[in-house]
């Protein structure tokens, strides 16, 4: 069946991928750049193709590998860590996102700590990123996978929205987004609210980052989930005013916030209704610096400026109207 | 103490079923998704639509199980244009097979493939791990399944109504729910046959109580609302 010959993100192998790798097994670090290699042989392609509809598994020997997780480096850095060397830990979103459908639409809130480790690497970062005009997206986990994610699947759906000229659907992000987080296996640590207003009415859905989805009225993700799901659960009713909605969401990340050691900061918040949207950057800021000092920030030298010159980056284009169209 | 592990991949703990009775299928699953030891989603459709006369209901990793169902709805619509005429239940269950099967190494999912179609009839074909089909009057999946088997060696009969098939399955499942810390949630329902598709839902608290299961008693859920929420129509 020609339907069943769809290839995932297939990598095959190249001659120099089993040398480097026999070499790496056979000789210390620093000597391999400079030891011919008389060693050949096969290497299982183990973790080559995520899908297979039942043909053999060809493996290609000629062709460099391209695109997908390199896993070469992973036993280096065993050996590394082995050795004593402290491998450096990655920006996490420690995080508490949630998002509820009310009346009118969808509204997103997110707090705003970025940790890396036990330090707080970003007092006041955005969770909520922009996918469509109609529709946001809140990431939890690893910072740059929800970034690099939303991102790409931001720009596929403007070339959509330019093929088909209708305004992006939320089901189209999650198809997109899920697709790519499976073939992942749960590699691009990205745990996503998705929430958007499109033709076909309001839609809330939460992604995990092994690709399953869920559409719920309410949800909540990111460490401090279950202190924002507790106040959910005793205070969300069908049919909330915008109002109402907003301190609701607010309320749960605040309980975020107060109550797990990865959220903090402040309160980002998002209404998405039909035809309008509203980024509420910085809600609210329950956590204030406690000392601001009275002399203000000054630096030590002070600075000559010589000249100055300020190149506007974007022109601005004027489009005036001139009156009827031509008629014949 | 937080060894509530939310990283790990989402799996529906589950209790599936699926019963053939006199004139179509009657499909049941619970409704709980959980991530580790925490109930990711209380209130999830494991039962999916393939085509408008054959539902899988989904056990197992949540990812793998969506992704096989939404590759095998795809293969069917297709399949369905190019026949002309609606998709049978045992092309359907072939068709999750070869995925199951060919992919085995990788997934990690049990499903329940039920439908009417005007050759066969209903018909229930259970596919658990490995990609097994096999054709069964009564078909039970899930960690919840475990403890059935011996309920439906006593009460499953042949030429049921439609009546007694959807209790039969509604029972099976709250007694599933009962000792399966990993089902829980909401009963729904799927009956399929000639006629067409009919849904039905049943809230946790309105389910029969079972050996040593109390009665609600000053629960502040039902003091602080007044009315449960609607069952979610997607």
């Amino acid at each position: 069946m020609d339907l069943l010959k769809v290839n995932w993100g297939r990598r095959k192998h190249s001659l120099f991928y089993y040398l480097f790798l026999a070499s790496k097994q056979l000789f210390p670090l620093d000597l391999y750049l400079f030891s011919p290699n008389p060693f050949r042989f096969d290497q299982p392609s183990s973790s080559s193709r995520l899908f297979d509809f039942g043909r053999m598994s060809q493996s290609g020997v000629d062709v460099p590998a391209k695109g997908g997780f390199s896993f070469d480096l992973c036993k280096r850095n065993d050996m590394l860590i082995q050795k004593g060397l402290k491998a450096p830990s990655f920006l996490k979103t420690g995080t508490t996102i949630v998002g509820l459908i009310f009346k009118d639409g969808v509204i997103l809130g997110a707090d705003t700590r970025a940790t890396e480790g036990p330090i707080v690497a970003d007092k006041n970062c955005e969770k909520i990123h922009y996918m469509a005009p109609n529709i946001y997206c809140c990431g939890a986990g690893t910072a740059a996978d929800t970034e690099a994610v939303t991102d790409m699947v931001s720009s596929q759906l403007r070339l959509h929205r330019y093929q088909t000229g209708r305004d992006s659907r939320v089901i189209t992000a999650l198809t997109l987004l899920k697709k790519h987080l499976f073939s992942y296996q749960g590699h691009v640590s990205a745990a996503l609210v998705l929430g958007g207003v499109d033709i076909t009415g309001p839609h809330l859905h939460t992604i995990y980052p092994h690709g399953s989805t869920d559409t719920l009225p309410f949800a909540t993700m990111g460490s401090g989930s279950l202190a924002a799901m507790s106040v959910f659960e005793a205070k969300y009713k069908e049919g909330l005013t915008r109002d109402e909605g907003i301190k609701l969401v607010a309320e749960a990340i605040c309980s975020g916030i107060f109550n797990d050691l990865g959220s903090g900061s402040n309160v980002d918040i998002c209404v998405i209704t039909k035809g309008n949207k509203e980024y509420l950057r910085n809600y609210m800021e329950p956590n204030p610096r406690t000392y601001v000092s009275s002399k203000g920030y000054s630096f030590t030298k002070k600075t000559e400026v010589l000249r100055t010159k300020i190149t506007p980056l974007m022109e601005r284009v004027e489009i005036t109207e001139v009156g009827e169209a031509m008629e014949e | 103490m937080m060894d509530l592990n939310l990283d790990a991949p989402h799996s529906m703990g589950t209790t599936i079923i699926g019963v053939t009775y006199n004139g179509g299928v009657v499909l049941g699953a619970d409704s709980r998704t959980s991530t580790g030891m925490y109930v990711a989603n209380r209130a999830s459709d494991k039962i999916t639509q393939l085509t408008d006369n054959v539902y899988v209901c989904r056990s197992g990793s949540a990812a793998d199980s969506q992704v096989v169902s939404d590759y095998v709805r795809y293969f069917l619509h297709q399949h369905t244009i190019q026949l002309g005429q609606p998709a049978t239940v045992k092309v359907s269950a072939n068709l999750i097979r070869m995925l199951a099967y060919n992919n085995k190494n990788m997934l990690q999912t049990g499903l329940i493939v039920g439908g009417w179609d005007k050759y066969e009839g209903g018909k229930i074909y259970g596919i658990p791990l490995g990609g097994t089909v096999v054709e069964q009057p009564f078909a039970i999946g899930g960690s919840g399944s475990s403890y059935l088997y011996g309920f439906f060696d006593q009460a499953w009969k042949e030429n049921m109504t439609k009546e007694e098939a959807e209790q039969l399955v509604v029972k099976a499942v709250s007694l599933a729910i009962a000792r399966d810390g990993a089902s829980g949630g909401v009963v729904r329902t799927f009956i399929i046959n000639s006629e067409g598709v009919t849904r039905n839902f049943y809230p946790g608290d309105k389910l029969q109580l079972w050996h040593e299961e109390l009665e609600p008693q000053n629960s502040l859920l039902d003091i602080l609302n007044a009315a449960g929420p609607e069952p979610m129509a997607t």
